[in-house]
């Protein structure tokens, strides 16, 4: 199969996103509201996403990552870009083709407390999509549909009568899982799955939805913070910032010949669980904050914090563009070249 | 020798609807000056409760200290009487909290809030609490502090309000700092600069620090030792090197290899069956053998006492590393 720069395996892509961009208006005033300017939560993000897999998705908070994914559920409205499904622009999209594109596009959220109804029934919850997709399953074979998939994510199907807090929190998630795949989607954005999950469950979950994705061939975008688990998942990765991608590649690309230095600095900050790697890897020390995506920096947002920022980077914004070196892949720096010592 | 800080068989549990749920079960850890110990461990193991039993910010009821001891420098805080434990708080032992959006203040500026303590309890004048507060925002890195005093929590990102934390918990110059998850809430470069900000303050001014995490990266960066803890039990004790080189316990091993890493990238990750047991209803026995792989018949019924490893080690297990060893 012949491979793209990004990484990316050939043909024909399951999802294709151009040049994605969100502002939201920001205003004063309680009456007369003006507005005074625009968040640029996201600004201009273009990526390819093929059948069974999975594409991570790596920031800092406010880098725009849950923008995005609300963007891709048609959550919220894009200001420009396009999503090409099948051919078709999903932002274009109405009635019943919007209707079918809901039940393609699933999510599991953040936070399995807040995200289940604590007065519906696990059976209930589970079967709701089907309230409002009702051609996808007849009602007289919901009940089992929604007992198979308890089975499916690990649950006694025994259990469909009882309520969300009766259930432990990887126990919830399993519940967000089910109801995601009630409705037979091809893709699901996963929006930070496993961060509320302690170390031991997380890695029941990680799995399981590994498993998932081999037997129905589901494609994921799994946006998260944790670097370690967004590894282990994903075959390409993207780096956010300031809502733009920074970087993007495969999970090795990214991971072993990162050249964006803000990916060379998130990967150098991450502790990694071995005290033999005390004081022998290189950390970069990024100073000060993200700035804010209400008035970003001009040129290359990632400027005001890198050690490589030059009057170049001031007045010319980098592409994300291939860039020569030992493992080619899209990256935005005009300096973009991989750490000296790496490993 | 007495320990700066030492728990003896602390046992606390909490009288609740569902009845009495056995939150701390004998905790035993100690702490020295200049010395940095991780107590890691998973929600609802008791790493907070212990925290909180330190600093005597229990809420008693529903909470009862039931048996055990804190000696501080000797003195069993349990023994003191509240105005004497006061003078202990903040002065001789700080804590730094996880969400400092919720631990500040919201209606006073930040400045008010780091200078309250050296007002009320050193007494100083308005002016020389405010200069101290200025020295206290500097000393964490907080840019501008002279500008800055004025502003409130909301306008403080949350790396710089838990520098204002850190700043507060410092005002009386404790000897013993306990940091309940002081990064959980942050994202990755900025926890590295909190955690640099810790380390760099501990040296300087000797202090020991408890770190209570679950992250088994960040106890990887800073800690000397480490304290696991279980259902409300200590079950291992060890340097941070011996510990992740060669865990001891079921359930640290566990923990350890349930980390994703690049070499078993396309393999299952390994897991822990089950659930923590709900602290109302320990299982009998080890409170861990419902989960354990290597489970013999003694584990269910008699409670496994801290074994002494050698060299400072100690695990809560019926069967010994190399024992366990053999069965893998």
């Amino acid at each position: 199969m012949p491979a793209t720069e990004s990484g990316a395996p050939g043909g024909a892509p399951l999802l294709r996103v151009e040049g994605l961009v969100k502002h939201f208006t920001t205003t004063s005033g309680v009456l007369l509201k003006t507005p005074t300017g625009s968040v640029k939560a996201v600004d201009g993000v273009s990526f390819d996403l093929h059948r069974g897999e999975t594409l991570g998705i790596v920031g800092e908070s406010g880098c725009g990552k849950s923008t995005l994914a609300k963007l891709l559920l048609r959550l919220e409205t894009p200001t420009a870009g396009r999503a090409l499904l099948g051919g078709r622009d999903i932002f274009e999209m109405n009635g019943e083709e919007l209707r079918a594109l809901r039940r393609n596009f699933q999510m599991i959220m953040q936070d399995p407390y807040t995200s289940l109804n604590p007065r519906m029934t696990v059976g209930d919850i589970i079967g709701e999509p089907f309230e409002i997709h009702p051609e996808v399953m007849p009602k007289a074979g919901r009940r089992a549909r929604v007992r198979e998939l308890l089975d499916r994510v690990g649950l006694n199907p025994e259990h469909i009568s009882r309520y969300p807090h009766q259930f432990s929190g990887g126990q919830r998630q399993r519940i967000g899982i089910a109801r995601a795949l009630a409705l037979n989607p091809q893709i699901i954005v996963c929006d930070e799955p496993v961060s509320a999950l302690d170390v031991s469950i997380q890695a029941q979950v990680v799995n399981l939805l590994e498993e998932l994705q081999r037997e129905l061939g589901l494609s994921y975008i799994f946006i998260a913070h944790d670097l370690s688990v967004v590894r282990h998942i994903s075959d390409r990765v993207a780096v956010m910032y300031l809502g733009k991608f920074v970087e993007i590649g495969t999970e090795e690309q990214i991971y072993d010949h990162a050249t964006h230095p803000y990916t060379q600095a998130l990967l150098s900050a991450a502790p990694l669980p071995d005290p033999a790697l005390r004081g022998q890897r290189q950390i970069i020390r990024l100073d000060g904050d993200v700035p804010s995506p209400a008035n970003p920096p001009s040129g290359c947002r990632f400027r005001t914090r890198c050690w490589k920022a030059q009057a170049r980077c001031e007045t010319d914004e980098p592409a994300l563009l291939s860039r020569a070196g030992a493992a080619p892949h899209p990256s935005a720096c005009h300096f973009a070249e991989e750490l000296p010592t790496t490993g | 020798m007495t320990h700066l800080l030492e728990l003896r068989d602390l046992y606390v549990e909490f009288h609740t609807r569902d009845g009495v749920a056995r939150v701390l079960n004998g905790v035993r850890y100690h702490v020295d000056a200049g010395e940095t110990l991780a107590v890691l461990g998973e929600s609802g193991s008791g790493k907070s409760v212990t925290a909180q039993a330190i600093m005597g910010i229990l809420d008693i009821p529903p909470a009862k200290i039931r048996a055990g001891e804190i000696l501080y420098q000797g003195r069993d805080l349990l023994k003191l009487s509240e105005s004497e434990r006061r003078a202990i708080r903040g002065a001789e032992i700080a804590m730094v909290f996880q969400d400092s959006l919720s631990a500040l203040n919201p209606v006073f500026p930040v400045g008010w809030q780091i200078a309250e303590a050296i007002r009320l309890r050193q007494g100083a004048s308005r002016s020389d609490a405010t200069r101290r507060a200025i020295e206290l925002m500097d000393r964490v890195k907080i840019p501008a502090a002279k500008s800055r005093i004025k502003d409130y929590p909301h306008q403080f990102s949350g790396g710089m309000r838990q520098r204002v934390m850190i700043a507060m918990a410092l005002a009386l110059g404790p000897k013993l700092l306990i940091a309940d998850e002081p990064t959980t809430a942050l994202d990755v470069t900025v926890q590295a600069q909190i955690m640099d900000l810790l380390a760099e303050l501990q040296r300087e001014l000797g202090m020991a620090l408890i770190l209570i995490t679950h992250d088994l990266g960040v106890v990887a960066t800073v800690a000397d030792r480490i304290a696991v803890m279980y259902a409300g039990r200590i079950v291992e004790h060890a340097d941070v090197h011996s510990l992740y080189a060669k865990p001891a316990h079921p359930y640290t091993r566990a923990l350890i290899n349930s980390i994703p890493r690049q070499n078993r990238r396309g393999q299952q990750l390994l897991t822990i069956e089950g659930l923590p047991p709900n602290l109302t209803r320990i299982p009998r026995g080890c409170p861990f053998h419902p989960r354990c792989p290597y489970s013999v018949a003694i584990c269910l019924t008699d409670l496994p006492p801290l074994r002494d490893l050698g060299a400072g080690r100690t695990s809560a297990c019926h069967l010994t590393p190399e024992q366990l060893d053999a069965r893998d």
